[in-house]
């Protein structure tokens, strides 16, 4: 099997992986990662959204070998140490989540978003959720958690 | 999914090279719709050729009057590059509204004018401004390329390596999406030069990509939101599906038509 090489969450690993691996698979099964989440099986969902190089993609829809070489975040990685990332204290003070599922790929595509996007409004939030499926919340109070993530960093 | 092997090609002669090699070998750029497929079982190539991170194929460049761009430049990059943005924001916007922003992030624009999905974005635009699709082998007219369903003229061999368009400042594409895929339902990219007015339409037609002659006659002939309202598409030849029949279809054609229309009346 091949040999693939990261830094994950700022350590770095080597690991043989099967060419087919996906790279969802390869973090949660391999480096035990399980905060990455897989909802669909048809790349639509975004549950298992992670950072490559500083980019939001679906690690569902990517091989790991694909990813050999790169820089990769993923929810895991958010906080620093007890200290919630600004996006994830967000979530939890707005009720951003009922039952969880979605909501580490919400954090990863928020965190994105608000890199790209520094001013927001609801309208380009709801746009930019576009691969980010959430069956419980209606969206009301992710979007309310981003936006409010997002004058915290503004500020 | 089914096994297969991956080479990562460094240059666009090791991946032709590999390419002649396997009849079975399937070229792998941002995976956005491979990938889904072979996770589907509904595609099984025997080894995967990545061509993703060869430097020679990510760029975008301006070139007399053209706007060139590395066939895998991605979604995100083509919206937010500055000379596009400058040149063509037309170009700009469609890159803008296709699928997701995950998904813009890794979906590279020769890996989907390459698919040739009847639903996709980037052959209206290339169809709609006369872009001329670069390959390993040789240069072809956008016309030329598209030619089915999933079908282009690219041999088996043959890899695009960058899609020039010429800059026409009087462009729009107006889409019709999916409310759950943002594919197509109904695209229409209308491009008006001195030399000539194209109509592009994708997402409808039941052999993919085509010009609309009759509405490209029709603003030929008078160039303005009432002419474009007078022509109507037969529902002959549009797609009919699950999400909407072909009257549906053609009426969506019909809209987006005169809208584009009247953003670029009001535009100049």
């Amino acid at each position: 099997m091949p040999l693939v090489e990261m830094e994950v969450n700022g350590k770095k690993m080597s690991s043989n992986v099967e060419e087919r691996q996906l790279l969802v698979h390869f973090l949660r099964d391999d480096l035990n990662l399980t905060g990455t989440h897989v909802g669909c099986d048809t790349s639509q969902c975004g549950s298992c959204v992670i950072h490559i190089d500083g980019h939001a993609v679906k690690s569902c829809s990517m091989l790991a070998i694909q990813a050999n070489n790169a820089s990769i975040t993923t929810i895991e990685g958010l906080a620093n140490e007890d200290q919630l990332h600004p996006v994830q204290e967000a979530f939890k003070e707005n009720h951003g989540l009922q039952c969880g599922f979605c909501t580490p790929g919400m954090i990863m595509a928020a965190v994105d978003l608000i890199k790209r996007k520094p001013v927001l409004n609801e309208k380009i939030v709801r746009e930019e959720l576009e691969g980010n499926l959430c069956r419980c919340t209606g969206y009301q109070n992710i979007v309310k958690s981003i936006l409010a993530a997002a004058e915290k960093v503004q500020a | 999914m089914y096994q297969f092997n991956y080479i990562k090609a460094k240059s666009v002669e090791e991946a032709s090279i590999a390419l002649s090699n396997n009849p079975e070998a399937k070229i792998l750029a941002g995976g956005m719709t491979l990938i889904p497929t072979m996770k589907q079982r509904l595609a099984s190539p025997e080894q995967l050729i990545d061509i993703r991170q060869i430097e020679e194929l990510k760029f975008i460049k301006l070139e007399s009057n053209n706007i060139i761009v590395g066939s895998v430049s991605n979604h995100f990059e083509v919206y937010d590059s500055k000379v596009i943005k400058e040149h063509l924001p037309a170009l700009s916007r469609l890159a803008e509204n296709i699928g997701d922003p995950h998904v813009r992030n890794m979906g590279t624009i020769g890996g989907s004018i390459s698919n040739n999905d009847p639903t996709a974005d980037y052959p209206a635009a290339c169809l709609g401004l006369g872009a001329i699709i670069k390959t390993s082998k040789r240069e072809i007219k956008a016309e030329e390329f598209f030619v089915d369903l999933f079908e282009t003229s690219l041999e088996e061999d043959e890899i695009v390596t960058q899609v020039s368009f010429p800059i026409i400042k009087s462009s729009c594409y107006m889409k019709f999406p999916n409310p759950a895929s943002r594919y197509a339902m109904a695209g229409v990219f209308i491009s008006k030069s001195d030399k000539e007015i194209r109509v592009a339409v994708t997402g409808a037609g039941e052999n993919g990509v085509f010009r609309w002659k009759e509405m490209e006659n029709a603003l030929s002939n008078d160039w303005s939101v009432s002419s474009a309202d007078s022509v109507k598409i037969s529902s002959d030849g549009i797609m009919s599906d699950i999400h909407g029949n072909s009257d549906y279809r053609a009426n969506l054609v019909n809209v987006m038509a005169t809208r584009a229309v009247e953003n670029l009346v009001n535009e100049h």
